[in-house]
């Protein structure tokens, strides 16, 4: 009789999730399963409220990413109330969404992915995590610290909460930023960017050089992918329109507010995340690994697929470099953590660019607003993936009915799938160790979900 | 061998973790002098044993266990009877876990309710819930102390990261730790001229008044201002290490994020009674009950069904 493998909890990840490995009767694995955990409803529970609240209710859909939810948020109630903020409050919320990202891709990097490689894949779990490597190296550590607290604290110093913000208001943002403000944010935002290229550097050198092969092999699927892209095609992370390539590298490109026509959510009866798939390939929706139907990824590898380029000079030379090294689309699952760094460069460069503009100091930063009936679209390129909240309102600016697709979930129906490449590929005839279970757990860490 | 902490999260958003983390560079220090035995965000220490093959959820034993989020779900009651068992203090962490947190929103409908039309969105296809392996949920979100005895309770949406070293630091001391018992208008410094002048409160659809320039301290209170602000009825918190409270810190009304000042206390019926004694209508709050949006556990947002006949 097969059995089953769980690893509960999957660790080093940002919510609640498990995988079931399931073994036949020779012990070879005849399926593999990322099961979804928990759900909470906000789409329910916002029901009710006084839209120009929710931005500071939905930013609790998660501790990591929480300006993301908050300033999708506050576009859709934009949408709803037919308000459009003034250039200034404009550039607030996006110089504050491109510093969070600073934050999470040093997060999500040194201290959740890093001890996999730093520590080793093999080694020990109780030394394999960010705290093993604050012994094993120390320097690196210290300064990894260091660069995650400025990140947080100079959002904090400008915008009142770095985390479950509430400085963007719809119309706008609640405070201007002063000039003092301004060059602090600049003094850290260029301390950032070294780091980040020093991040891109070490990475380089002494980290995907060593797995070379896992990079290729572990989790490796072949899908679409969805990002954001401005009318040049380069990168956005704030605004601009949807872009959904094929692994063929066709493209298909649609605004925001119709994401409805292109992307629909399949459900499965096993994990409570939804599994969206791109509804305007005609083709339906399956996981099969040789021949998957809709399945396309979000996130950073994504992003840096569907971008013909990016606008900022340092980052552009690492995605050249990138796409040199493994064509377009990539499609290696690690990949995401050096897609991650570029993004992390970008993040850093386009942080200065807008601090850089005179304007961002001007105090005209919100818009006149009346709460009325309507509907808004609001979405933003969180760090796990592209943001989707759609809210209609009632005649008194209240919510009557709400919709999310968020970052992690358009990579359900992938993750399951590099599970199940994985755990079919490294377990053979029931031999299998926690090096193992722990790289089938690698390939999920990739997506950062 | 330093003290042994376990930390688990349940109905939560992971915001409490990454205070643990804000802690920044003192949590260096203090990871000389802590083990942290289990922390799923960061440590690979799984329930049924590392090969995934037991056949109970275990988590190690600890000197002290810290659970964020509320409970919501049967995994969320094993796991946190399971650190009752294993942890010599447990404490409860941020407001999810202390109040039930914005989470707890959902018990205007129950869990049943909220699960069933997350699935009837219009992106969705046609389809069952999902109920094969995933945890059943439970009737509604309840706080961790509605399920097990909690030894300390530190609330905050997020926890501030200066007061969870403090606890620590106490706990490594052996003595009570600083926790601030005022609330959060004690701790606000804008500038309150005295009643008067408000009789309704407006939505925050408009900024402050106030000179950008200028100190915090020159600012008029927001509930002055004729701004909804749950200062009078929200614990301290916020404002420690940090000298102002966050929100007022961007300009911007409190929400409550900490819970209740007074111990069991309703922050809605308190914040109208505190509008009531301000001469402010309290009809003129646009969705009252959202005053709970922090602190709808302990049974105080009901299904409007079974509300009915309390009004």
């Amino acid at each position: 009789m097969g059995k089953v493998i769980n690893i509960q909890p999957i660790t080093r990840i940002e919510g609640h999730a498990k995988i079931a490995i399931h073994l036949d009767d020779n012990g070879n694995v005849s399926d593999a399963f990322l099961h979804v955990m928990s759900l909470r409803g906000f789409e329910k529970f916002i029901e009710g409220r006084a839209a120009e609240e929710v931005p500071r209710i939905v930013n609790r859909i998660c501790g990591i990413c929480p300006w993301m939810h908050h300033l999708a948020a506050n576009k859709a109630v934009d949408g709803c109330f037919g308000v459009t903020p003034t250039p200034t409050g404009h550039k607030l919320r996006e110089v504050c969404q491109i510093m969070a990202h600073i934050n999470d891709k040093i997060l999500h990097f040194f201290f959740l992915a890093a001890p996999d490689f730093i520590i080793g894949p093999d080694s020990d779990y109780s030394v394999r995590n960010v705290i093993g490597i604050v012994k094993k190296a120390p320097d690196l550590a210290a300064k990894v610290v260091k660069m995650r607290q400025l990140g947080q604290m100079m959002l904090e110093r400008f915008a009142g909460k770095a985390m479950h913000p509430i400085a963007g208001v719809v119309g706008g943002f609640a405070k201007p930023m002063t000039e003092k403000e301004r060059r602090s944010l600049l003094d850290d935002t260029r301390t950032l960017l070294d780091f980040a290229l020093f991040s891109i550097d070490y990475a380089k050198t002494s980290v995907f050089p060593k797995y070379e092969d896992a990079i290729e092999h572990l989790g490796a699927i072949n899908t679409g992918f969805l990002g954001t892209v401005d009318d040049t095609g380069a990168l956005r992370l704030y605004d601009g329109h949807f872009r959904l390539m094929k692994g063929d590298g066709s493209l298909t490109e649609f605004p925001v507010h119709k994401y409805d026509k292109f992307l629909s959510e399949h459900v499965e009866s096993w994990t409570y995340g939804k599994l969206p798939y791109a509804k305007c390939w005609n083709e339906g929706f399956s996981m099969d690994l040789d021949a998957p139907k809709g399945v396309y990824r979000a996130n950073t590898l994504a992003r840096i697929n569907v971008a013909d380029h990016i606008a900022t000079p340092r980052a552009q030379a690492e995605l050249e470099e990138f796409r040199e090294k493994f064509g377009r689309p990539a499609q290696g699952t690690l990949l995401y953590h050096w897609a991650r760094l570029i993004e992390l460069v970008y993040a850093c460069e386009r942080s200065i660019e807008l601090l850089e503009q005179d304007d961002i100091t001007d105090t005209n930063i919100r818009a006149k607003v009346e709460p009325k009936a309507g509907r808004g679209i609001g979405a933003v390129e969180a760090p796990r993936g592209s943001l989707i909240h759609d809210y209609t309102t009632d005649d008194n600016g209240c919510i009557v009915k709400a919709n999310m697709i968020v970052g992690t979930t358009h990579n359900i129906a992938p993750m399951n799938m590099s599970v199940r490449q994985a755990a079919t590929s490294l377990i053979k005839g029931g031999v299998y160790d926690e090096g193992l279970l722990n790289k089938v757990e690698m390939a999920v860490r990739a997506y950062d979900p | 061998m330093g003290v042994r902490i376990a930390e688990e999260w349940l109905h939560s958003c992971s915001g409490c973790e990454i205070s643990i983390l804000n802690i920044g560079e003192p949590l260096i220090e203090l990871l000389e002098k802590i083990d942290f035995v289990h922390i799923p965000v960061l440590i690979d220490n799984k329930y049924y044993g590392q090969l995934g093959d037991g056949k109970e959820l275990r988590i190690p034993e600890a000197d002290v266990g810290i659970v964020s989020g509320g409970v919501a779900n049967q995994e969320h009651l094993e796991v946190l009877f399971e650190m009752r068992k294993k942890c010599k203090v447990l404490i409860a962490l941020g407001t999810c876990a202390t109040h039930g947190g914005l989470p707890a929103l959902i018990n205007e409908w129950g869990m049943k309710k909220g699960i069933d039309d997350y699935y009837k969105t219009p992106t969705t296809e046609p389809c069952e819930v999902p109920s094969e392996v995933v945890p059943k949920p439970l009737d509604r979100v309840y706080a961790v102390d509605e399920k097990v005895k909690v030894d300390l309770m530190l609330p905050g949406c997020p926890p501030n990261p200066a007061l969870i070293a403090e606890v620590v630091n106490a706990l490594l001391e052996g003595r009570d730790p600083a926790i601030p018992g005022k609330s959060v208008c004690d701790t606000c410094p804008t500038r309150r001229e005295g009643k008067g002048g408000v009789s309704r409160v407006r939505r925050f659809l408009q900024n402050a008044q106030y000179d950008p320039e200028a100190p915090i301290d020159e600012m008029r209170c927001l509930l002055e201002q004729g701004l909804m602000c749950m200062g009078p009825v929200t614990a301290a918190g916020c404002a420690a290490g940090r000298g102002v409270p966050s929100c007022i810190r961007a300009r911007v009304p409190c929400r409550g994020c900490f819970g209740p000042v007074r111990k069991k206390g309703n922050q809605m019926l308190d914040m109208m009674n505190a509008l009531a004694s301000n001469g402010i209508d309290w009809k003129s709050v646009v969705d009252r009950r959202s005053l709970l949006r922090f602190s709808g556990a302990h049974g105080l947002l009901k299904p409007l069904s079974a509300r009915k006949g309390e009004e």
